[in-house]
């Protein structure tokens, strides 16, 4: 026998759960901690999209319990629950699912999720995963224990049968695994639990600790999000072998209509435009569209604007959920959030989410906190290899006023940054999705939301600063000034100087001060008016009063009932000062009111009255 | 003394007057500062001492910070001048606790009236005695071969520093000024950091064999001790000797002696002494007499770099002194000088030193 078919008996297909048996660590096995966290997050996954599928407000309780050396863990959730024969596919079959050959934004997509962490509870504590679900009151609640014969890729049921549950409509998995509980750090089930709870705000959370601690993570919101649409493909970014191989598979028997019906945002003009570019016949047969002509094809999406893909394939969270999610869970001074419009990689849409909280109890001196966020799911591992840190580290932080050692790297201050970014598919660095891969696109989404953000908490700053600034100048001008006259001139045994004009210079203010000088046959009135802010200013001043205007020029006369009213129209740069004056009739002093300023705010002027 | 205050009183008053006219004419009210930095001080040829220079702060009553320093200082003058129109002194300490009644012109902490008085004399050119303000205590003490004559509240008092004083010395009072010297027959001058080892001298008789008054600095000497020793090294043309432990502090503590400090750059016309000479610890002597020693702190490093860039210290002998005490991480006390015996300092160790730089 020749050694070629000596080797060919041995050579064999191995199943995915064989595979996955040897190579857990790809799907975030890889430390006793993380297992358990991983596990948790499986099933707390499922359980979101399953409420979110049907528009159910998510309840769902979490305990992990010892058992022994091992923990036992119970996901239970309020969702639609689960037909009864599919219940052991989803949990004992790895890539089995629902979501894969759909496009739009779902937390699980590939199917391997659940079945992966049931296997490694069969491989590690040698039991099957109890799972317990029912779809309405009028049907039973279903029992099951499973667990998958990795040989073939297939369920075992090992229990099946009906049972009593108090809820009417959910599911429940129960594992044992081998792991270890951590606490108090960012890679935890209760920290988990605290970022989902941001991203999920319309969700409550329960967790019970192995000690028997309960934490509970309320609603901050009744709202549901948007449900996801599913969409067909864009053609911005698509890939030739892609297109190929939608050409040769299609029902379709004309290329045009091929293109109206698997793409989207593709309408009959903007089709035959793409045909008329490629220089093919809008009426050929898809599958005899040869590869150079797939080319051109593809070169025709890239010329012929296309309009952006749709978002409702995307379910963001809003500005207002990142708001309340991150007011929920933080004791903070000021937080910004902003959802960005969609954008496309590789004919995926895809929305980049973004918020800041700054100042509170965060503490000054340490780097700040980074959120991640793919599809409303937090990612904990793998910080340092992810775009959204990568895109954060990228910005000069000291243009918004946090430190940043050498002008990049993770800034320091008292901030978290928030980011999520949601897609129809995200590009995950590994199968454990625990970073998001360096999408140049991504990137730059992610980096102008961020600075968005960070720009808003800037001008927050600089207007912290000002009203700072001018409670200061406040402090100056009501207790500390009068004092200070008081004593200096007391001291000199001296009358005490009218301190206005140094209170118009401290606080940038336009002054108004009035002279009168008695004259023979009545009143010579000047009044100054000095600018000594940095701004130019234009308003009126009025004088009202009950005596007869012998002059005033520049100034409007006005009878109104048996007074007089002066106006003058003012405009002053910077620094300028400018003498308004008149005379009147009047014996002795005259009785006058304070001027009248109209068209300015009353914290800029000082000696008039505002109206 | 009526003249003086009166003096006094007008200085003040000026100063006052100037915010008054600020306020009159609708400025806002600042005065105008030396800055008292390290950056900031020049050397007087004509006095040859280390004064403040060209560089000025103001402070304004735009800021808050500002505005309190100034509305702080009106007080201050009012107190300073009520005092002297009744003939009455106070001491530091009494004044930050008076400035309690104050409402918004009260002072913080002791170091901030502390400071505003000096700078107080900055402006005015005077000095804290001419305010009738005393430093709570002096302390400081001479030993040696001076009879001198002191006005006391009680009487003229003439004194002979070595033989109507006991082991203690005669008490420096806080006005030197008010100090005659009659006559004496010393050699030399010479300043001790330590008690210890001022009492060592005393005790090996080091001021009658060698003629020397012996001054304790206690320290960082007080403004009437560096004045003292101004007036004794300038009127009695002696050579003052400074004799402290081999650290950065000691040798600041010789610079405020010679050079003037930065604190108070302002008075050093009026209490440095120029003349006054290093004799020790050097780092050398670490070296060369193989002295018992300690490892630097980091405290002591950092203090060490500044003397680097310290214009007063901008000698040849200073350079080579520190930066050799930076290479060897190590410094002495006066008294480690005891590992030859208690009378090594006086017998080998200061003789030599002194007759090595033309002193004896």
């Amino acid at each position: 026998m020749a050694i070629a078919e000596e080797l060919a008996k041995k050579q064999r297909a191995i199943s995915v759960a064989e595979f996955f048996e040897k190579n857990r660590q790809i799907l975030g096995f890889d430390s006793a901690p993380r297992s358990l966290i991983t596990c948790v997050k499986e099933a707390v996954d499922n359980a979101l999209d399953a409420c979110e599928d049907a528009s159910i407000l998510p309840d769902i309780f979490v305990q992990v319990a010892r058992a022994g050396d091992a923990f036992l863990i119970t996901v239970e959730d309020n969702g639609p629950g689960i037909v009864r024969e599919q219940i052991p596919r989803i949990f004992a079959k790895l890539l089995y699912g629902s979501r894969f050959h759909v496009l739009k934004q779902s937390r699980g997509q590939q199917g391997i999720g659940i079945s992966a962490a049931v296997l490694y509870s069969q491989l590690t504590s040698g039991k099957p995963t109890k799972i317990t679900s029912r779809i309405s009151l009028n049907d039973p609640a279903h029992y099951y224990e499973l667990i998958i014969n990795t040989k073939v890729n297939e369920p075992e049921i090992l229990v099946e049968r009906t049972a009593d549950w108090d809820r009417p409509h959910g599911t429940r998995i129960e594992m044992e695994i081998e792991a270890s509980y951590v606490r108090g750090r960012r890679q935890s089930i209760h920290e988990y639990l605290k970022s989902t709870a941001i991203v999920n705000p319309h969700a409550r959370l329960t967790l019970i600790e192995p000690d028997g601690n309960i934490m509970v993570f309320d609603r901050a919101t009744d709202i549901m999000p948007p449900q996801p649409k599913e969409i067909m493909p864009h053609p911005d970014g698509m890939e030739l072998g892609t297109l190929i191989k939608m050409l040769r598979y299609t029902e379709r028997q004309k290329l045009v209509s091929f293109l109206m019906n698997e793409f989207s945002r593709m309408g009959r003009k903007t089709a035959e435009d793409i045909c008329k570019d490629a220089a093919i016949d809008p009426g050929e047969v898809p599958a005899n569209i040869s590869h150079d002509q797939a080319k051109h094809l593809l070169g025709a999406f890239r010329k012929v604007r296309i309009q952006a893909p749709p978002m409702d394939c995307l379910s963001p969270l809003g500005e207002d959920q990142i708001y309340k999610g991150l007011e929920k869970e933080y004791d903070v001074d000021f937080i910004s959030t902003t959802t960005r419009a969609a954008s496309v990689h590789s004919g995926n849409p895809f929305i980049v989410e973004a918020g800041i909280a700054f100042g509170g109890s965060l503490p000054k001196e340490d780097r700040i906190e980074i959120l991640r966020f793919a599809n409303k799911v937090p990612l904990l591992y793998q910080q340092g290899g992810c775009a959204i840190t990568h895109a954060i580290s990228d910005i000069n932080w000291k243009n918004y006023e946090l430190n940043q050692s050498g002008g990049n790297g993770i800034p320091v201050g008292p901030a978290v940054v928030f980011v999520h970014v949601a897609s129809t598919k995200v590009p995950f660095t590994s199968e454990s999705k625990d970073a998001i891969a360096d999408i140049p696109e991504i990137m730059n989404e992610i980096k102008l939301a961020v600075q968005e953000v960070a720009r808003d908490t800037k001008n927050y700053l600089s207007r912290q600063k000002l009203l700072e600034r001018r409670k200061d100048k406040e402090e100056i001008i009501k207790k500390i000034l009068p004092k200070m006259v008081v004593k200096v001139s007391s001291i000199l045994e001296k009358e005490e100087p009218d301190i206005r004009p140094v209170i118009a210079k401290i606080m940038g203010n336009v002054l108004v001060q009035r002279e009168v000088t008695p004259k023979a046959d009545g009143c010579f009135v000047s009044l100054k008016v000095r600018n000594f802010d940095e701004h130019a200013r234009s308003f009126k001043l009025h004088e009202l009063f009950k005596y007869e205007v012998l002059d005033a020029p520049g100034a409007k006369v006005m009878k109104v009932g048996n007074s007089t009213s002066l106006v003058w129209k003012v405009s002053l740069v910077p620094g300028e000062q400018k003498v308004l004056c008149y005379n009147i009739e009047c014996s002795g002093t005259p009785e006058l009111q304070a001027p009248i300023a109209e068209g300015i705010d009353e914290e800029v002027i000082t000696g008039a009255k505002v109206v | 003394m009526i003249e003086k205050d009166e003096l006094t009183q007008r200085k003040l008053l000026h100063l006052i007057n100037g915010f008054y006219t600020q306020l009159e004419n609708g400025e806002i009210p600042a005065l105008l500062l030396p800055t008292r930095t390290k950056a900031n001080i020049a050397y007087d040829d004509d006095a040859e001492v280390w004064v403040y220079g060209e560089r000025e702060s103001t402070r304004s009553a735009k800021t808050t910070r500002g505005a309190y320093q100034l509305l702080k200082t009106s007080y201050v003058v009012d107190f300073v001048n009520t005092q002297l129109k009744q003939a009455k002194s106070s001491t530091l300490r009494e004044l930050y606790y008076i400035s309690e009644n104050w409402g918004l012109a009260k002072f913080g902490e002791q170091q901030e009236s502390d400071r505003l008085i000096e700078d107080l004399e900055i402006v005015s050119e005077l000095q804290r005695e001419d305010f009738h303000i005393r430093p709570e205590e002096d302390g400081a003490s001479i030993l040696g071969p001076l009879r001198i004559r002191e006005q006391t509240r009680r009487g003229t008092k003439i004194i002979h520093c070595q033989d109507d004083v006991g082991e203690a010395g005669y008490q420096v009072p806080c006005n030197v000024d008010a100090l005659e010297f009659l006559e004496h027959d010393a050699r030399l001058v010479i300043a001790i950091e330590t008690g210890g080892m001022r009492d060592r001298l005393i005790e090996n008789e080091f001021d009658e064999k060698f003629d020397a008054i012996i001054i304790h600095l206690k320290g960082q000497p007080a403004r009437s001790t560096r004045r003292l020793m101004k007036r004794i090294s300038e009127e009695l043309k002696l050579p003052v000797a400074v004799f402290t432990d081999g650290d950065p502090w000691s040798y600041r503590i010789f610079a405020s002696v010679a050079y003037g400090s930065i604190k108070s750059a302002h008075l050093s016309e009026y209490m440095a002494a120029p003349a006054a000479m290093f004799v020790g610890i050097r780092p050398s002597d670490i070296i060369n007499y193989e002295l018992p020693n300690d490892k630097l702190t980091d405290q002591d490093i950092r203090a060490l770099h500044s003397l680097l860039s310290d214009p007063r210290f901008e000698s040849e002998f200073w350079k080579s002194e520190v930066n050799l005490q930076l290479e060897l991480n190590k410094k002495s006390e006066q008294q480690s000088l005891a590992k030859y015996g208690l009378d090594f300092v006086t017998d080998t160790y200061l003789p030599e030193r002194l007759t090595e730089m033309g002193i004896l």
